[in-house]
């Protein structure tokens, strides 16, 4: 006797393989039109490139674009300095509000909770006039500040409440140790939060690196464009490269993917296992 | 290797009291047991020895210097905790290690140190394992290392037994006695087992609502507890208590009726006068069969516990009152019918009305 399937399981995997086949569609048929002549993406969007429809022009003229490497770089940068910074901090912040009591302390919790109701793009223009005071304009600089405070209410949020799951006691043990309070979130608190660490970059990572708006507002020109805006410009008015828009964004996903595997490690492991009975 | 004091110590958080007036003088080398129910502070008191709590109140003194504002670091101390708090993510080596990295110990007297502590804990084989590879027992050994390599003047143990089996209870039980033994370190224990304190400590702490109620070694507590609390507390099973009233009262000597019986007491002058309220206690085991001198305790039975060696037999007194006595393995007592024990006058313990012992010669 194998075991019995309940009905209410085979709704659950019925609803996750259509929601999978809803997230994966787009990327797949990005995927697969990039490989093919522009007469065969419109005549048969849905179906594989054979040996009449495939080219790889599409890649040609996005690796003839000079610039393309420079955009990809830009936002490699900005997505992993974005990255370290909110991580970091984000620990820290999380450890400091959830380890230590001093006034104030519900005060910015509750601030930092707002930041993540309000939307950030609601503040554009007042972001574009800072920047503009500031001299940032068209620096990769503006976006990396502005995506660390999308992104650090969220991962304080986040990276509390593991804290928060940490036996009391490890903190205690160290103490009597003699580890200093820094050392014990560099060699305790950090290595036992990592699943957690994992998840807040892949929750910041994706929408930083995808993100449109304050590209085109704070960085549009100066070299300082990325990816997403570098895919703009086979976007024309009248003419639309397709072959070089799909290939530029299958080579878009392709480090996010990389990014994504590399955490997705961590993700699921066991947050403290045999640290306490 | 130090002693510990405390003068005064209080605590409270907010408006509630956890501990107050802790007056307690620890010497080098002793086994202190603090012993008490769930809630009476007695983990609270460790942690402000150690550091991890600060007090309201009162001063802390480890080897004759006051350490109220050191950090635990400096006290000299080692904790062993209830959870055994072992770092998860690295090894029984390094997790011994740990602490002394930091310390700017160097690696060789590291390495000798640990390797020394597990030797003396048999972790010599599991040295690369990591913690959740390890039974409850072996956890516990490795926190125990982890206290011994840091080479402290007073070692403090919170509820270390409390997440193991009853087997491995006692064999760590020895353990620790062995350890201290050969250490010679001053150890302060926390526990609610009462067990645990009588066979470790060499002084026991019987703590009640945050303050100390009696200090003693475990066998002056047995024999001569000094109020209520403690007298039920140490013991098991606990201690029978009585009410009862004094009779006739001529010079030290008092007369007591309680359950239908009488009997002669020796007690404090002025302690008592004729008429008052008193509770009598007996200990089940000192319930005795006949005795020339004993008074006669009779009632049904309730219930029988045989254990082999001794029975337990639940009786109802004609007073109403419940009293557990200990009879011997065979006994052909059976539920329902009539028992008799005596009470000899030499085993009783007697509690004025605020219940502190009033015999003479103790409390």
């Amino acid at each position: 006797m194998g075991p019995t399937i309940r009905p209410g399981r085979i709704a659950v995997h019925v609803a996750l393989i259509l929601y999978t086949i809803l997230a994966l569609g787009p990327i797949l048929l990005i995927l697969v039109n990039a490989f093919k002549t522009r007469r065969a993406i419109f005549a048969d969007p849905l179906g594989l490139p054979n040996g009449q429809t495939f080219t790889t022009i599409g890649f040609d003229r996005v690796f003839a674009n000079a610039d393309f490497g420079l955009y990809f770089f830009n936002s490699l940068t900005v997505t992993l300095v974005s990255l370290v910074l909110i991580v970091l901090i984000g620990a820290m912040a999380a450890w400091a509000l959830t380890e230590y009591k001093f006034t104030g302390n519900t005060l910015i919790a509750l601030y930092l909770a707002v930041g993540i109701m309000v939307p950030i793009r609601l503040g554009s223009v007042s972001i574009l006039r800072m920047m503009v005071e500031l001299n940032l304009v068209n620096t990769l600089t503006a976006l990396i500040l502005v995506y660390v405070a999308q992104g650090l209410p969220l991962a304080i949020l986040i990276l509390g409440e593991f804290i928060q799951q940490i036996p009391k006691d490890l903190r205690d043990a160290a103490r009597c140790d003699g580890v200093s309070e820094y050392r014990i979130f560099a060699s305790i608190i950090l290595p036992l939060i990592s699943p957690a660490i994992a998840t807040v970059a892949v929750f910041t990572m994706v929408p930083v690196w995808n993100d449109l708006w304050f590209p085109l507002i704070l960085a549009p020109g100066d070299g300082k464009q990325t990816i997403t805006l570098g895919v703009q410009q086979f976007i024309g008015q009248y003419v639309t490269d397709w072959n070089a828009v799909l290939a530029s964004l299958t080579l878009a996903i392709a480090p996010v993917l990389v990014l994504y595997l590399l955490f997705s490690r961590y993700l699921v492991r066991g947050l403290t296992a045999g640290a306490v009975k | 290797m130090a002693d510990v004091s405390l003068h005064n110590v209080a605590k409270s958080f907010g408006a509630t009291e956890i501990l107050r007036d802790i007056d307690l003088s620890v010497a080098d080398g002793e086994f202190v047991v603090f012993v008490g129910p769930s809630g009476c502070g007695k983990s609270t008191l460790l942690r402000i020895i150690a550091g991890l709590e600060t007090v309201s109140g009162g001063e802390i003194r480890i080897d004759s210097r006051r350490v109220n504002e050191l950090p635990p670091a400096d006290r000299k101390i080692a904790m062993v905790f209830q959870s055994y708090a072992l770092y998860p993510h690295m090894n029984v080596y390094k997790n011994m290690a740990f602490g002394l990295k930091f310390a700017k110990t160097n690696k060789a007297e590291v390495d000798r140190r640990v390797r020394q502590a597990a030797e003396i804990l048999k972790l010599t084989p599991l040295l690369d394992r990591k913690p959740r590879e390890l039974s409850g027992g072996q956890r516990q050994r490795v926190a125990i290392g982890r206290a011994i390599v840091r080479n402290p003047s007073v070692f403090l143990f919170d509820e270390p037994l409390s997440n193991l089996d009853a087997a491995l209870r006692v064999n760590t039980r020895l353990e620790i006695a062995k350890l201290h033994r050969d250490l010679g370190a001053t150890m302060i224990y926390v526990t609610h087992d009462q067990v645990e304190a009588m066979t470790l400590a060499s002084k026991i702490v019987v703590m009640n609502h945050g303050r100390i109620e009696q200090v003693g070694a475990p066998l002056e507590l047995y024999r001569h507890p000094g109020n209520l609390f403690v007298a039920g507390f140490i013991g098991s099973p606990r201690m029978n208590f009585i009410k009862g009233q004094v009779l006739r009262l001529e010079g030290g000597s008092a007369t007591l009726g309680f359950a239908g019986t009488e009997a002669v007491v020796t007690v404090r002058a002025g302690a008592l006068a004729p008429g008052d309220p008193v509770t009598v206690g007996i200990r089940p085991e000192h319930m005795e069969q006949g005795g020339a001198d004993a008074a006669p305790l009779r009632g049904t039975i309730d219930a029988i516990e045989q254990l082999g060696e001794s029975s337990y037999v639940y009786m109802r007194l004609a007073s109403g009152d419940d009293v557990i006595v200990r009879a011997p393995g065979e006994t052909d007592a059976t539920p329902g019918g009539a028992y008799t024990a005596h009470v000899p006058a030499r085993a009783l313990h007697v509690f004025d009305a605020s219940g502190v012992s009033v015999l003479a010669g103790r409390g």
